[in-house]
């Protein structure tokens, strides 16, 4: 890979330690993926947060780092609402070490907003043709499809390390030559919901690009629920959708396997909503919700109380943009969860079924929390926990 | 013998080569406080992998292994050194934040080398030493 002059001092250690490991990691990442040259990066989202996840291991690392990012960066979700976690009977262990995590990134200059949809907090954030280090994989694929920014998935630490430095190996999603479609999906359905869309589409496509074609007109919210549900069951990183997201490069229909997607393959991603009597949990907000989806299911449970636990999980600046959403929700028993979620909190794990209306929470619940999980509609979802039907 | 190889991570250390034909998750198949491969199913299953030279095709799984890596080396159990067929993220990254030197691009028949062959892995020459005659090639 090509340096510049300044990018060889920090290698050789000019700048100390952390840099140069950071360029390092940079260079070792280039140099696997054949990547030419560093390019400078907008913005970086930064996974590996959650004690749960990352445990001792990963807090040492990050303490032992010295320095400051040189470019806007946030963090993933944390393993607990860094405020209420006592509410969500989070141990003191796990408080005092995830707070530790906390700690150590604030001291790296990353703003400590633990969310996987940076790009609803601050449009700066990431613009059309930006590049950006980015790790969760939903806020990749929005970020990619939606924004129409340049971005690979990263490692917790190559994410950190790019934020360090300013800079990511110029390979994969960041050409243009990588980012045409390699699946066309005609969807014959009028659909509702888009997670069920993404968690089929994602095991069809797998790590390819799909371009979807279809009637349904999608809105933000629900292209951040396909993204999230496809990077979930396949590893999608780039979609697009006909006459909604941006165009796609210039490519080759021939070369595109076709895929049609009907009513009743919709359908089937939720036969299991039959066994849904035992479920002592609904989870909602993965990822997580956006205002006006805080206020849509404020309106669904409004008049109803919830006979369930049941959990909205959102990021704490939108949270706290409307209190007086946050208090109809919580008024009715539920309750709104900030800076985590009920897949990398180990809250989730005292459960033994939960219902949730993500394509991505649904693959990741029974691996990573070892709970049973059940797909539902948003209305079957807010129906379960209030008793209603 | 002298074998060419490419640096992932840099740096030079010596010792007995540990050899798997599979590939390693660090996160689970590895245990950070022993430094012993837990997981039953893997070849290495039962041994330490601490200051060996292991020798493996390249990571995989989960990217939290990079930093059960870390860990390791924190507490001594590391690896002296680790040789790769291809190296993956995972396991590049892992090295290099710990100081572990990691080389990759080496002929095949490096996973033929047995166990406890004295190894030294010089990252900065680009080169792995082994004594003559330790593999047929």
């Amino acid at each position: 890979m090509h340096l510049t002059r300044d990018e060889e001092l920090l290698l050789q250690g000019e700048r100390g330690d952390t840099l140069r490991r950071a360029m390092e990691i940079l260079v070792a990442l280039g140099d696997i993926y054949e990547a030419e040259r560093l390019i400078e990066i907008k913005s970086a989202q930064i996974a590996g947060v959650s004690y749960k996840t990352i445990g001792d291991a990963g807090l040492e690392w990050i303490s032992d780092l010295n320095g400051k990012v040189a470019v806007p960066s946030i963090l993933n979700p944390a393993g607990m609402d860094l405020l209420k976690w006592r509410e969500m009977s989070i141990d003191e262990d796990f408080a005092r070490k995830q707070l530790a995590i906390i700690d150590a990134y604030r001291r790296l200059g990353v703003a400590i907003e633990c969310t996987c949809t940076p790009y609803l907090l601050y449009e700066s954030i990431a613009s059309r043709g930006d590049h950006l280090a980015w790790s969760e994989s939903s806020a990749v694929s929005y970020a990619n499809s939606v924004i129409g920014a340049m971005t690979n998935r990263e490692g917790g630490p190559s994410a950190l390390a790019a934020a360090l430095v300013g800079k990511t190996p110029l390979y994969g999603y960041h050409l243009e030559e990588n980012r045409v479609p390699t699946h066309v999906i005609s969807v014959e359905a009028d659909v509702k919901e888009y997670g069920a869309l993404g968690f089929l589409a994602g095991k069809i496509v797998g790590d390819g690009v799909p371009l979807f074609v279809m009637r349904s007109r999608p809105d933000r919210d629900d292209l951040k629920a396909l993204g999230a549900a496809m990077a979930a069951s396949g590893s999608v990183a780039l979609y697009y959708v006909k006459g909604v997201t941006q165009e796609p490069p210039q490519y080759d229909p021939d070369a595109c396997e076709i895929i049609e997607i009907e009513d009743e393959d919709i359908r089937s991603v939720y036969d299991s909503r039959a066994d849904a009597g035992d479920v002592d949990i609904v989870a909602l907000g993965c990822p997580h919700c956006s205002l006006q989806e805080l206020e849509g299911i404020a309106d669904l449970l409004e008049g109803r109380k919830v006979s369930k636990e049941l959990w909205i999980c959102t990021s704490r600046r939108v949270a706290e943009s409307a209190p007086e959403t946050v208090r109809r929700i919580e008024s009715t028993g539920a309750r709104v969860i900030c800076d985590t979620c009920m897949v990398v909190s180990p809250a989730s794990e005292r459960f033994s079924h939960m219902m949730v209306n993500s394509g991505k929470a649904f693959v990741y619940i029974p691996g990573m929390c070892g709970v049973k999980a059940t797909l539902g509609s948003l209305e079957d979802c807010i129906n379960a926990a209030t008793g209603g039907s | 013998m002298e074998v060419k190889c490419h640096k992932v991570s840099g740096g030079c250390a010596e010792g007995p080569a540990l050899v798997t034909r599979e590939r390693i998750s660090f996160l689970g198949n590895v245990n950070p406080e022993t430094g012993v491969v837990v997981d039953p199913s893997h070849e290495l299953y039962g041994r330490s992998i601490a200051g060996a030279i292991l020798i493996f095709p390249g990571g995989k799984g989960s990217t939290v292994g990079s930093y059960v890596i870390y860990q390791l080396k924190k507490r001594g159990l590391a690896p002296a050194a680790m040789i790769n067929l291809k190296s993956e993220p995972i396991v590049a990254v892992g090295a290099i934040i710990s100081d572990i030197p990691l080389v990759d691009r080496v002929p095949e028949w490096i996973l033929d080398v047995k166990d406890g062959t004295w190894i030294v892995v010089d990252a900065k020459r680009e080169v792995v030493v082994l004594p003559d005659g330790s593999v047929r090639i």
